[in-house]
Order: C-alpha cells, then structure tokens, then sequence
C-alpha cells in the first residue's frame, strides 16, 4: 500500500506532463503543418558556409 | 505617448507579419527555396512554409513592401498572392486534437489502474483504483464526448438518429453505472472500456477531418491562381490593379489579351475575340468591339479592350447560374451517409436486445440490480468502436491513394455517391477535351529546331492563349529558346524581334482559317502552325474502361451542333449539344427520376448547376472556380483516365467498408451470446474492443495501393 501510495501520483504525474506537453505542441500550432514537419527534414541547406 | 514618439519606432523597427499564399510549392525543395529566397531579403527577419495550406509567413520590417515580397519570389519562379485574412479556412481537425489527447492521456491512466484490479486487487485497493479512475474518467469521459453528445443531441431533437445516438446513450449508462459500482465498493467499473471507445472514435473522427481538409487547401490552393482583378483605368489616365471586390459599375477595366474578365461590362475601345466556353461551353472564340456586351469569366483572346464595368458581384450574368445552383444542391443534401443508414438499423437492434435482456433476466428471477448490470454489459459490448472506423479509416486511405494520381476528394460522401453511379455524362469543351488551344504536332515536327527555338522563344512574351500553347508544346519537346532582341508585342498582331540580325515575328497568318499562328523569319518561308482544342490523353482508353465498370456515358454540351458532332464522331458518343445551364439540369433530372445514378464531369459556370444536382461530380483542375467548387472530386492531371479511376477506387472503398462493418458487428456478434448470459467483465470487453478496430484498420489499409 505504501509502494502505490508512492508510485500512483508518479505514474499520473507523469501522463498529466504528456498531456500539457500535447496541448502546449497544440497550442504553439506544432499540428498546423503535417505535410511540411514530414518534408522539412528534406530542404538541403545549400548556402551554408564550411 | 506623443505622436513623433511612435512615428520613430513605426519607421525604426515596426515588424509585420505577412502571410503570403504560394501554390506551387509541393516539396521539400521548393520551400527550401522559398524561405531562402525570403530570407536573404534586407530587413526580413523570418520566412516559414507552410506545405499543408501552401503558404508562407513572413515577419518584416514595415518598409519592405508587399510586392517585394512577391518579387522576390517570382524572381525564383513562384506565383505567391497576398493572402486574404478573412480567407483564412476553418480546419476540420483542431477542434477534434484536444478532446483525442484527453481520451488518450485518461485511457492510458485508466487501463493502468485496471490491469492491476483484473489482476487480483481487492478490497481497499481496489476501491482506491475505482476512486482514482473515476476522478480521471468522468471529467475525461465529459470532455471528450461532447463532440458525440452534441450532434446526438441534435439529430434527436428533430426526431431522427444517427451513429451517435446510441455512442452517447452507450456511454452514459456506462459511466452511470461505473461509478454507482465505485460509490458502492463494487466489483466491476467500465472506465476504461468507456474511454477507449471514445478514444477510437475520436480517432475515426480525426481522419474523416483530415481528408476534408486536405482536399479543402488543395481546391483552396487551384482557386488561389487565379488572378481575379483587373486593370483599372483613371480619369487621368493612370493605372492600378483593383481585385473584383473594389471593382464599381462605371469603372473602366483594360483587359490585356490572355485575361479573363472580372466583371460584366461593355466594350469602349478596341476590337477583340472572346472565348466564352467557359460560360457557354462553346468553343468558337466571338467577335466583340465598341458597344458589345461582355460577361465576367470570359476569356480575352486577341487584342487588348477597354471595358466599361456594367455590374458586379451579385449582378452579374452569374447570379442566375448561383440560383439554380443553390436549388440544384438540394436533392445532394437529403443524401445519409453509410455510417448513419448502419446506425438506423442498429441503434434499435441494440437497444431491444438490451432491453430484451433485462426483462428476460428479470423473468429468470434475478434482482433489478444483477438484471441492469448484465442489460449495461450487452449495451457496452455492441458499442459501435470499430464502426466508428470501419467508414473514415477506408475512406481516409484511399482518398490518399487518389491523391498521389492527382484526384483530391472533396469528403468521405463523395465516394461514397461516387460508387454508386451507373450514368457518365461529359461536358465537352474542357472536360472532354482539353479546354485549351494544343498546336499540331505535324506542323512542330515539320519546323527546324533553329525555327523551333525562335518560336518558342517569341511566343514566351505573349500571354495570348496561342503562345501559351505554343510554349508548352515545345518546352514539352525540350527545345531551348532562343536569344532574341528589340522584342515587341502588338497587340492584335503578334510578337515581332530580331535574332542574328534577321527580323523574325510570330503572328496572325495572311489567310486566318480556323485557329492558327504564323511564324515569319526573314529568308525563311512563312511556317503556319493550326492549333485546335484536342481530346484529352487516353480518352479512348477511358472510356473502354467506363464500359467495363457498367457505366454508360454520353456527352451534355452547351456548344453548337457542329462543334459537338465532331468530337462525338471521334469519340462514339451520343451527344445533346447547344444545352443550357437549365436544359444541363433537367437532363440529369430526367435521368435521376428514371432511377439512374447520374454521374456529372464538367468544368464551366454553365456545368455548375449540372455538377451540383448530379448524384456525384467531377471537375478538372483546369475548371471555373464555380466548377471546382461545385464537384464532389477535382482531377488536376490532364488524363481522361481520372474518371474510371474515381468510379473503380469508389467502388473499391465501398467494398472494404461494407467488409469492416461485417467484421466489426461479427466481433460484436461473438461477444453478444457471453454478454447476454452475464459473462462479459470489462476485461472481455477491454479486449473485444481493441482487436475489432485493429483488425477493422488493417483491413482498410489494403485500399492504399489501389489507385493504380
């Protein structure tokens, strides 16, 4: 009993930061561009200096 | 503050954001260039792409000026307009984000708590976990079923119901019960099962949303492209563009030759040809000069015109064709969508067999309590989860197979009324055809490639709708242009230049027959290319192909008898020609009250009625911007072959629906006997759940490569 009474506000804890995470991502419009997240990795940068 | 105060920080380091529409970007090249070209302006702090709206955000300084933007980019080969704020689309899928990551975080925490109850916890802690559940659950269970609660509500205020009557009704009994269980120390709570039902469904949500806005910024992104505006010229003489909103009746518009009218007027100065297939579907371009009516949407051909601006807006020749079409959408509206036939015929089965149930146990001598948990078990195991995906999962995968073959589809019930069409009937002028002058191929294999580059290079100064044939022709060939100099267009005349000091010009030949273009180089005999509208690519192939899918095709035409007679002679079609935007829709009637499924492809102002109050509707990229918003699916490819592909991938789709709906109520069907019976804890269902949507998803992704 003592074990859950530790682990059970960790485990929630832990899932509640996931949550504000997703929504903070949401908020910061993370979602808006789906298409270019997947084709950002792509763009070669062609001008940069050695 | 003072007035000189903020005039220095405005002029000193104001920064604005300017969103600018660009769209032909597709790729990761393409807006790595764009944000590059953006970037290395003076005074530009940052540009970032958008790929799924074809946008790009730029945040400057105030002095740099809009068109400098847009320069820059031209300058790299983008088209980019300013993009309009209330133009702003509304997505589909934000609302839905949130309420799915709170059914995702509460089902996960939830399942945490259950597997340690179904694996032995007992008394207190047991009754702990249900405490814990339940003041996650319940709070998470409100939030994200509201967009379900919702539209139940609202279909059942008006006396009818859909999917989400019996998820709603499912839901809160579940909730309900569990945490009665968990007040009274119970045994069994359902908050997991209740949460990843929501979970799932959320998700099925989420991708039918995604599809409506994907092909919603493709159709955004055609529409952007054109210019709608015009050339307005001052009292004294000055000129500025002026978009269509600020356009006024008695304003002056110079049209240049290549542009389309803006709005309805009459001809001041100048003398010209118009194509008004677009209007009328007729194909022969009409004379016009000083006095002559003219409509909006019409194309100039020939040479510039001053024109008067008689109406605008809601006044123009347009206004008729929006009135029948807002009648036409009618009969499209009354249309139920699959998932909601389904739920017609299993909302009342489940709730009878739930209710079936209670009163049997009831009759078997078990309490009201015993008899209303097994009644609650029965309603929870036949909630639709994997119905829920069984349409949006198949649909959202081959959508995005169509889409890679350049068809974007408009929403999930387009393919589902597309699949159900046994009636094509094809507009001619640019639908069935390409809509737009193609030159001879005899004539472009007859010319040297010296000749061939000279007049590549003459007509890539002209926007007059030749030229532009022309230049896609031989660019298609390959053929380098050649350097010219002194170019000067007359207009109404042609392209003249000099190269290697001869004088060479591209221009109306001597004898006009027909639509043709002449190219003149000093020393050289005078080359006449004929240029004439073509069938698209593959059109025989297409229609072969339409045959063998079972429908019948023929061609509705609003251009004259002789123009359509060639094209049904070439095609072995039956035609209607000379058909007006009225006549369009009655014909579709005709056949729809005989009982066909009336499919329409066209691409003009005068199809939009037809496209609108046809079963399903197709329309090429190329098309009016009413036509493109009146389709149920745009084809942006010039291939004729789009159409027996929507109709096969359709009828495809529908097969794999019809499939998951019989495993996911066969799963159900399984699970229904142990239910009835009182076996059933929230484990079974925990598990009957997962599996039916796995499977339910697995089955739907075999459509992803069938767009072939």
């Amino acid at each position: 009993m003592n074990g859950v009474a530790f682990m059970l506000p960790i485990a929630l804890g832990m899932g509640l930061l996931g949550l504000v995470a997703f929504f903070w991502s949401l908020k910061r419009g993370q979602f808006s561009d789906l298409d270019g997240a997947a084709a950002r990795i792509l763009i070669e940068d062609e001008e940069r200096e050695p | 503050m003072t007035a000189p105060a903020r005039a220095l920080t405005v002029s000193e380091s104001a920064t604005v954001h300017t969103v600018l529409a660009v769209p032909g970007m597709h790729c990761a090249g393409c807006m790595g260039k764009v944000e590059r070209a953006l970037a290395a302006l003076d005074g530009v702090t940052s540009a970032r792409t958008n790929l799924t709206a074809r946008t790009v955000e730029v945040v400057h300084q105030s002095e740099i000026e809009t068109p400098a933007l847009v320069a820059a980019l031209a300058a790299i080969g983008f088209d980019a307009q300013p993009r309009e704020i209330e133009a702003e689309p509304v997505s589909a899928v934000k609302p839905l984000l949130a309420p799915l990551g709170v059914a995702a975080f509460a089902c996960m925490n939830v399942m945490l708590m259950s597997v340690s109850v179904w694996s032995g916890a007992e008394g207190t802690t047991r009754s702990l976990f249900h405490w814990v559940s339940a003041l996650i659950g319940v709070p998470a269970i409100a939030y994200a079923g509201r967009p379900f609660f919702a539209s139940a509500w609202k279909v059942l205020r008006h006396g009818k119901t859909n999917m989400d009557v019996p998820i709603s009704i499912g839901v809160t009994i579940a909730t309900g019960l569990s945490f009665y269980e968990t007040l009274s120390g119970g045994a069994e709570a359902w908050f997991d099962g209740v949460l990843m039902l929501l979970m799932f469904l959320l998700a099925g949500r989420v991708l039918d949303a995604m599809m409506r806005d994907r092909a919603r910024s493709g159709v955004d992104a055609l529409l952007r492209q054109v210019a709608t505006g015009a050339m307005v010229v001052a009292a004294d003489g000055t000129t500025r563009w002026l978009d269509t909103k600020s356009l006024q009746p008695g304003m002056l518009m110079r049209v240049a030759a290549g542009e389309r009218l803006a709005a309805d007027g009459e001809v001041l100065r100048g003398q010209t040809r118009l194509d008004q297939s677009l209007l009328t579907g007729e194909s022969a371009p009409v004379q016009a000069g000083p006095g002559t009516l003219v409509h909006a949407g019409t194309l100039n051909v020939d040479a510039p015109v001053d024109v008067r601006v008689t109406a605008i807006g809601q006044d123009t020749a347009l206004s008729e064709i929006a009135r029948l079409m807002e009648a036409a959408g009618q009969s499209r509206s009354k249309y139920v969508r699959i998932a909601d036939r389904a739920a017609r015929l299993y909302a009342p089965a489940v709730h009878t067999l739930a209710g079936l149930t209670f009163a049997g146990w009831m009759l078997a001598g078990a309490g009201w309590y015993q008899s209303l948990v097994i009644a609650i078990a029965v309603l929870i195991i036949t909630c639709p989860c994997a119905l829920g995906l069984a349409v949006p999962v198949a649909q959202v995968v081959a959508a995005g197979a169509l889409l890679k073959k350049g068809l974007l589809v408009k929403d999930g019930s387009a393919l589902e009324r597309m699949a159900e069409v046994d009636r094509l009937l094809l507009d001619k002028t640019g639908t069935l055809t390409l809509g737009r002058p193609v030159p001879d191929d005899v004539a472009l294999d007859a010319l040297s490639a010296p000749q061939a580059s000279v007049a590549l290079a003459l007509a890539s100064h002209s926007r007059h709708p030749l030229s532009l044939g022309l230049v896609q022709a031989l660019s298609a060939r390959g053929i380098p242009a050649a350097i010219l100099e002194d170019v000067r267009e007359e207009p109404g005349q042609g392209v003249t230049a000099r190269w290697n000091g001869l004088s060479v010009a591209l221009g109306r030949p001597a004898s006009a027959q027909g639509m043709a273009t002449a190219l003149r180089i000093e020393g050289d005999p005078v080359r006449v290319i004929p240029f004439a509208d073509r069938l698209r690519p593959d059109t025989t192939e297409a229609l072969v192909w339409l045959e063998a899918l079972g429908v019948e095709s023929s061609i509705l035409s609003g251009d004259s008898v002789t123009a359509v007679a060639a094209v049904s002679h070439a095609t072995g079609l039956t035609a209607q020609a000379a058909a007006s935007p009225a006549d369009k829709q009655e014909a579709i009637q005709r056949l729809q009250n005989a009982g066909r499924k009336v499919m329409m492809a066209g691409d003009g102002l005068n199809d939009g009625p037809a496209l609108a109050a046809a079963h399903a509707s197709i329309a090429p990229g190329s098309a009016s911007d009413v036509g493109r918003q009146a389709a149920d699916m745009v084809f942006t490819a010039d291939s004729l072959l789009a159409i027996p592909r929507a109709i096969r991938v359709s009828r495809q789709t529908m097969r794999v629906v019809r499939q998951n709906f019989v495993l996911a109520i066969g799963y159900n069907m399984l699970a229904v006997p142990l239910a009835i019976l009182g076996h059933v804890t929230p484990l079974i269902a925990a598990i009957a759940m997962s599996t039916s949507s796995l499977i339910v998803v697995a089955n739907s992704l075999r459509l992803a490569g069938e767009a072939k």
